[in-house]
């Protein structure tokens, strides 16, 4: 399938990837969207993070728990047998290597600390995947937080081995019976539960999405990813910055974070969507989770169930950024199948030793095919956020292969 | 200046003249094409002696809602209910020539259903349906801007809501700005039924008391006679959404939830004819 959407050229200038307007908006979407009962929490948030993330004492904090419990930096791997194949040259940005095995643990650590500023001495998560919900256990435990994490029925199933980790960790697993059991249904029901527990819990959302400010603050935490990528490209790249920066696009956290290191450069900046959760692609204008996006709708503005193999990209929408960046021409927004996402999994772990998620495969996938049919120039210097570890994903790819 | 009660529009000038008669104002929940002959549950309503009749248009993801309320969504949408089928089911419920229910519609949804024809045409449907309030739940005062003028413009009501943890200030301009009546949400969770009137309740409407006096409409874990007398002493009425759909999935019919509203009816009576 051809993609529609095109940078615009030559690359804007807006969307640089700062704070968002008033009352939370990029563009036109975002917004703080929340039933009257958690606008007060979302407030809190909202001043809490301000306070903190203006505070060298709180950066200081945050970037020694990433360096001594979450393993960063990350390197910039080249991906050297691979390029050699595409006719690119193509680096791996490689949160893959962090605690817990994605770029989840980034966004966590932070909010984790922002509830312990706040005096809260539980965390709410949803989870899809279950990196999430790993990472949210993990940083619960190290700060001696109470975790409860809401999973779709049928992610617990598909992620077994994910679900014993958080357990083995502490936190409470609920399973979601609701609606298709996956991503969006966990998402509403850890929003119904906060509503009854706004005095003690910290709600941890996971990705670049919900009321404000949470698609900000997300992606500020996960910009270490891209703060990182850039400095390394600097040193590492003639050209100093890449000509494409590729990242897969559930919700759109690790594209956030990656992008935002980018986002003034003139690094052509792409969000490979699932095929079957393409908000970006595929979405319209709506309101969902608390927030103003692009969401798969029927005809009568239900919102459809998303399909992917990978479990993080089962998402019907996309973060309010995303849209943005979208409708600015700043980034483009491609699909890519389930065969597509696995035969790229495959072809990283033989040519480079390295099994990537499920979700991280569909940003490989992009750059092989665009690679093969000349939407990647020859010699193109790209640079590829690897989201996450294939380990979750083996006994899926078992079945399959 | 003109007095907010001339002002008002027909479900608010409706409600105020029953609560002056010493009433206490009783708005049943159904949501809309939970049976295919749903609309016989707005005549049942009427008869029982409802006030005003709340009528859900089911959306996919009903993040305020519990379990009784996400269920009865999920039924509708499965025998194919929309928006559309909902407010044409309304339309031919009362036909021209036809004596009207006699009771103002509100219709109640989450706001992507709103923004999916977009603001004016989704106004514009319902007050053809014949509704003429609306409850958005997922649409506070601060984001409602889009809304509010298109909703007066085409005459709808638009009612907000007020929560325990909605800070006095707020709670001014929810009050000032709501139409109809303000929905005071009972407690900190979602829809569905308790075994208490949460304490929060009493507090919630004395605090909005003191800024409006528009009618106070209490919402949330209201289900048995008991804590419909209760929220009476606090408020000008009551919602009941969970304990009428958890019947309703349940297999009553139009005549059973009659039967079960006289008795909340009955319950606002009583409260009233007490000395206060």
């Amino acid at each position: 399938m051809r993609d529609v959407l095109q940078w615009r050229e030559p690359v804007p200038l807006g969307g640089t990837m700062g704070e968002p307007r008033a009352r939370g908006r990029f563009g036109e979407y975002g917004g703080r969207y929340a039933p009257e009962s958690l606008v007060e929490a979302c407030r809190e948030v909202d001043e809490e993070f301000r306070e903190a993330w203006a505070d060298p004492g709180f950066r200081g904090a945050l970037a020694r728990l990433l360096a001594v419990h979450a393993g960063r930096p990350t390197p910039l791997t080249p991906a050297g047998r691979l390029s050699e194949a595409l006719g690119v040259r193509l680096y791996l940005k490689r949160e893959d290597l962090t605690h817990t095995g994605s770029h989840k643990i980034n966004n966590v650590l932070g909010q984790a600390l922002l509830a312990t500023r706040m005096g809260r001495r539980r965390l709410i998560a949803e989870t899809g995947a279950g990196q999430h919900g790993v990472a949210t256990a993990t940083a619960a435990a190290l700060l001696g937080l109470e975790a409860t994490v809401f999973m779709g029925e049928r992610d617990i199933e598909r992620q077994a081995l994910n679900v014993f980790r958080m357990r083995m960790l502490g936190a409470e697993v609920v399973p979601v019976t609701t609606g298709s059991r996956t991503l969006k249904d966990a998402t509403s029901e850890a929003m119904r539960h906060w509503v009854g527990a706004t005095g003690d819990s910290h709600y941890c959302i996971g990705s670049v999405i919900g009321p404000d400010p949470y698609p900000w603050m997300v992606r500020e935490f996960q910009r270490v990813i891209g703060d990182e990528a850039r400095g390394q490209c600097a040193a590492e790249l003639r050209t100093g910055v890449p000509d494409y920066v590729v990242a897969c696009v559930g919700g759109g956290s690790n594209a956030a974070g990656t992008f935002a290191g980018f986002a003034d450069t003139p690094a052509r900046l792409v969000g490979v969507e699932a095929a079957g959760g393409a908000g970006a692609a595929r979405g319209r204008l709506g309101v969902l989770h608390g927030c103003r996006s692009l969401f798969l709708q029927d005809d009568d503005g239900q919102i459809t169930q998303a399909h992917s193999i990978a479990a993080g990209l089962d998402y019907p929408g996309v973060g309010p950024e995303h849209a943005h960046l979208r409708d600015l021409g700043r980034a483009r927004y491609v699909t890519v199948t389930d065969d597509e996402a696995v035969g790229a999994a495959v072809r990283l772990a033989r040519a480079e030793g390295i099994v990537p998620a499920l979700e991280s495969a569909h940003a490989l996938a992009w750059v092989i095919r665009a690679a093969g049919d000349g939407d990647l120039p020859a010699g193109s210097t790209v640079l590829m956020t690897l989201s996450g570890r294939g380990d979750k994903d083996v006994s899926t790819l078992k079945e399959l292969l | 200046m003109t007095s907010p009660a001339l002002a008002a529009g027909a479900v608010e000038r409706h409600l105020r003249a029953r609560r002056d008669t010493g009433r206490g104002l009783l708005m049943p929940y159904v949501t809309g094409g939970i049976t295919p002959g749903w609309t016989d549950y707005l005549r049942a309503f009427a008869a029982a002696g409802a006030d005003a009749i709340e009528v859900g248009l089911p959306f996919s993801d009903p993040t305020l809602d519990g379990v009784t309320i996400q269920q009865a969504s999920e039924t509708a949408l499965a025998w194919g209910a929309s928006t559309r089928r909902i407010l044409a089911d309304l339309a031919g419920a009362r036909p021209p020539g036809q004596p009207d229910l006699g009771v103002p519609l509100v219709a109640s949804t989450y706001y992507n259903l709103v923004l999916h024809d977009g603001p004016e045409a989704f106004c514009a449907a319902l007050r053809r349906a014949g509704v003429g309030g609306l409850i958005v739940p997922d649409l506070p005062v601060h984001e409602a801007d889009e809304l509010t003028d298109v909703a007066a413009a085409a005459g709808i009501e638009l009612v907000l809501l007020a929560s325990p943890a909605t800070p006095q200030p707020r709670l001014a301009e929810i009050s000032g700005r709501s139409r109809g009546f303000v929905y005071a949400v009972s407690l900190m969770g979602t829809t569905g039924e308790r075994a208490a009137l949460a304490a929060s309740a009493a507090e919630l409407t004395g605090r909005i008391r003191r800024v409006t006096d528009r009618p106070v409409l209490l919402g949330f874990g209201i289900s048995t006679p008991d804590q419909a007398r209760e929220a009476r002493r606090h408020a000008d009425g009551v919602v009941v959404g969970a304990a009428v759909m958890r019947r309703v999935l349940d297999g009553a019919g139009p005549e059973d939830l009659r039967a079960f509203l006289a008795t909340l009816r009955q319950a606002l009576d009583q409260e009233c004819d007490r000395p206060r």
